[in-house]
């Protein structure tokens, strides 16, 4: 055991640190659930892009810098202690490419990869549809294959819905049914889908916080080129546990993240101590809140330690999403508490520098529930993990 | 950066797992609990004969010369085992008080080798307890008084017996009297060294209560698999799997915070202490929460004296209260969190702060 950085991590952190800080806009974007902010956010991809910092854990060939899991944690560390924007092509960078590099061929991957790394295209999310939430082997929207002489497509009739990003992003990736009359996870596929195409509908649905951070999406006959298939087709499913995988365990929510809204918190706390301590449990949830952001630190850097040394993850990366997810909602219930009424203004926005209360205690509200519900996760743990029986 | 112990370690993990689980079955813990002493002799012959009350011993006084790293992995077992035995006391507290004497040669001369052999029990007496476990049979005890170390032996105290609601914890009021013939370390190197005890003791008995916490889901585990109603396992059904699965996810995320408080005994961390008290609440919770859930989950038997989860929840909910209790632990890490210019927030979890910087805090609070 071994918990200190190597010379070279030093370095790598310094060198993060001093891009980052020329760099950072000095005033916050605009919500990327908004058109302005949705391009100001592409321009700062672009920017991360120029500097080689948009996709760190990507090969350098194809515009990342080949850094392992460790360094991946001290990249993120770096950008959370400097406030630096939230990475609207999320679902691009950390969930699509892993996928991409495991099953992609050899042209799509040299595609898609660079384009996503500079914020050309952002990507959206097609997973859900109204009949398939929790249940997302209950998908029905279909992609028959046709070939034709002009070249052969996938001809999609259907709708997705939750489609994060999808009012203003380029691409969608997702499952579809391409085995007319199959069944459950059988005859589905991975398909990448231009959101440009005709055919394309998309409706923008409002968020409690009055944006559009998701939408629907209305596919009628929309021909999505052939070439675009992830994978085998009829083996979606496979190539989409991968994604939910890597979503599940270590990528989507990186421990710096929280453990910036921990120390916001103890700020904060510290800032309005008087009258915070009329509630003696408010210090409780403060130190908890600090605890257990260390804890998933600490939990992250022991998975990622294995990972970069040979080994796998298992079962046990379903408690990460729940772990994060409530710790998230404590973080922020806390911070309401202390906040008293003025934690409901909406319009005296943070400075500079500052957490956004209000916008995070709504974001945390659906920790719990995107990227496979909480529920879902205690019964892959219970089944998985714990040997549990079925119902 | 690197969680894995090595491999030695691990080798003597697996080993007294697999010796635990032959030597420790729960019906012979319940015939221990039977006895007088609630203490077995043979028991504590075969640990000696595993190696462990050698284990931190020095090589130059008998025995393995090994630490804090091999011991919390050792402690894990022991709580999943819940054995009933001062192993832990003697041959992890006691050695390291005794091998880091300033001036303890004859002391060292005199215990250590006998502690690694096995032959002697040594009981520890530290403020923050208010009674010591296992005086009875202790040959030595080591006691506390004032930051002052003194060594009494079994004849030179008073001891009154009380009752734990654990019967593998035998607790003892100790009726003693200071004076310069027991004293075998000043005040002034006493602190020190009844601070690393005490983060000893914090970091063996949160691996103790993770041990305790895996067994106890485990157990429920087990019921539910075989229990049946309506015509199913209970464990099929939802309601039943999310308080197990709970359960594993307060396991999953002490177990680091366990190791690094145990990496940072071994090396000697100014925040060791902050990291022991962090590794006890979070393990403690893992435990409580596991014994709550396990019992709800066996329903009524788990409320019986019939059913193994008893003795347990029972050491658990000892052991949760022992060497500083939560508040106690809260307490320390709030005064850390909250202070001044403490250095929190993404790339600080592995820093080590400035000893200046630390002296200073140590001040304030000490004056506040």
């Amino acid at each position: 055991m071994k918990l200190t950085y190597t010379a070279s991590q030093q370095a790598f952190r310094k060198e993060v640190r001093s891009w980052l800080a020329r760099h950072v806009p000095k005033q916050p974007l605009k919500s990327f659930d908004t058109a302005e902010g949705f391009a100001e956010h592409r321009a700062w991809e672009a920017k991360l892009h120029s500097g080689r910092w948009s996709a760190v854990t990507w090969p350098e060939s194809v515009g990342g810098r080949g850094c392992d899991l460790i360094e991946w944690l001290i990249f993120e560390e770096e950008y959370w202690r400097a406030g630096a924007p939230l990475r609207v092509n999320q679902n691009g960078v950390f969930l699509l490419a892993p996928t991409l590099m495991e099953f992609g061929t050899e042209a799509q991957k040299q595609h898609f990869l660079p384009r996503m790394a500079s914020g050309e295209h952002i990507w959206a999310q097609g997973w859900s549809e109204p009949g398939a939430g929790s249940d997302m082997a209950a998908i029905r929207c279909a992609a028959e294959r046709v070939d034709a002489p002009s070249g052969s497509y996938y001809l999609i009739n259907g709708q997705k819905t939750w489609s994060t990003r999808a009012v203003w992003a380029d691409w969608c990736f997702g499952l579809f049914r391409t085995e007319a009359g199959s069944t459950r996870h059988h005859g589905l596929s991975f398909v990448l889908v231009p959101l440009t195409l005709p055919g394309i509908t998309i409706r923008p649905i409002r968020q409690l916080n009055g944006l559009t951070g998701f939408a629907e999406i209305f596919f009628d006959d929309v021909k999505v080129p052939a070439e675009h298939l992830l994978g085998e087709e009829g083996s979606g499913w496979n190539v989409a546990m991968a994604t939910a995988g890597f979503e599940r365990g270590l990528m989507l929510r990186s421990p710096a993240r929280f453990q910036a809204t921990a120390k916001a918190l103890v700020e904060l706390y510290r800032s309005r101590r008087a009258s915070a301590d009329r509630d003696p449990s408010i210090r409780d949830a403060v130190v908890s809140s600090w605890m257990q952001a260390e804890a998933y630190t600490l939990s992250t850097y022991n998975t990622a330690s294995r990972l970069v040394q040979g080994g796998s993850i298992g079962p046990e990366a379903s408690t990460n999403k729940i772990f994060w997810s409530e710790l998230d909602l404590l973080m922020h219930e806390t911070a309401m508490r202390i906040l008293g009424q003025d934690g409901e203004l909406m319009d005296e926005p943070p400075a500079a520098g500052e957490h956004g209360w209000l916008d995070g205690f709504l974001f945390a509200q659906a920790g719990p529930i995107y990227a496979g519900s909480n529920e879902i996760q205690r019964n892959i743990i219970a089944e998985r993990m714990l040997g549990l029986p079925r119902a | 950066m690197d969680f894995d112990f090595s491999a030695d370690a691990i080798a003597l993990r697996d080993s007294i797992h697999r010796f635990l689980m032959v030597e420790a079955a729960p019906e012979m813990l319940r015939e221990i609990w039977e006895t007088a002493s609630g203490r077995s002799a043979a028991l504590r012959a075969k640990l000696a004969d595993q190696g462990l009350t050698a284990l931190s011993v020095p090589e130059s006084h008998g025995g393995m010369g090994l630490g804090d790293l091999e011991w919390v992995l050792v402690q894990y077992e022991l709580g999943y085992y819940a054995i009933p035995d001062s192993l832990s006391d003697t041959a992890y507290l006691a050695a390291h008080l005794l091998q880091h004497l300033p001036n303890g040669a004859a002391a060292k001369q005199d215990w250590l080798p006998r502690i690694a052999s096995g032959q002697v029990r040594v009981a520890v007496g530290h403020p923050v307890n208010r009674l010591v476990a296992d005086a009875e049979l202790a040959d030595l005890l080591l006691l506390w008084h004032a930051d002052e170390i003194h060594a009494l032996r079994r004849d030179q105290v008073q001891l009154a017996a009380r009752t734990s609601i654990d019967a593998s914890r035998r607790l003892f009021e100790v009726r003693w009297t200071a004076s310069d013939a027991t004293r075998i370390c000043s005040a002034q190197a006493g602190a020190a060294l009844w601070q690393a005890v005490h983060d000893r003791a914090t970091v063996a008995l949160a691996a103790q209560l993770l041990g305790l916490a895996q067994r106890m889901l485990d157990l429920g585990i087990d019921y539910a698999a075989q229990r049946k109603q309506f015509g199913k396992p209970i464990g099929s059904f939802q309601a039943v799997k999310h308080q197990l699965a709970d359960v594993a996810v307060k396991i999953e995320f002490a177990r680091p915070v366990l190791h690094r408080a145990a990496y940072a005994l071994a090396e000697q961390q100014p925040l060791a202490s902050i990291h022991a008290s962090q590794a006890k609440l979070a393990c403690g919770e893992a435990a409580l929460l596991a014994a709550r859930k396990s019992l709800q989950v066996h329903g009524a038997m788990g409320y019986t004296w019939e059913a193994d989860l008893q003795m347990f929840m029972k050491r658990a909910w000892a052991l949760d209260a022992s060497w500083g209790d939560r508040s106690f632990h809260k307490a320390r890490l709030a005064e850390h969190v909250l202070a001044d210019g403490v250095r929190l927030g993404p790339g600080e979890t592995f820093a080590i702060p400035e000893p200046a910087a630390r002296a200073t805090r140590a001040v304030r609070s000490a004056t506040a």
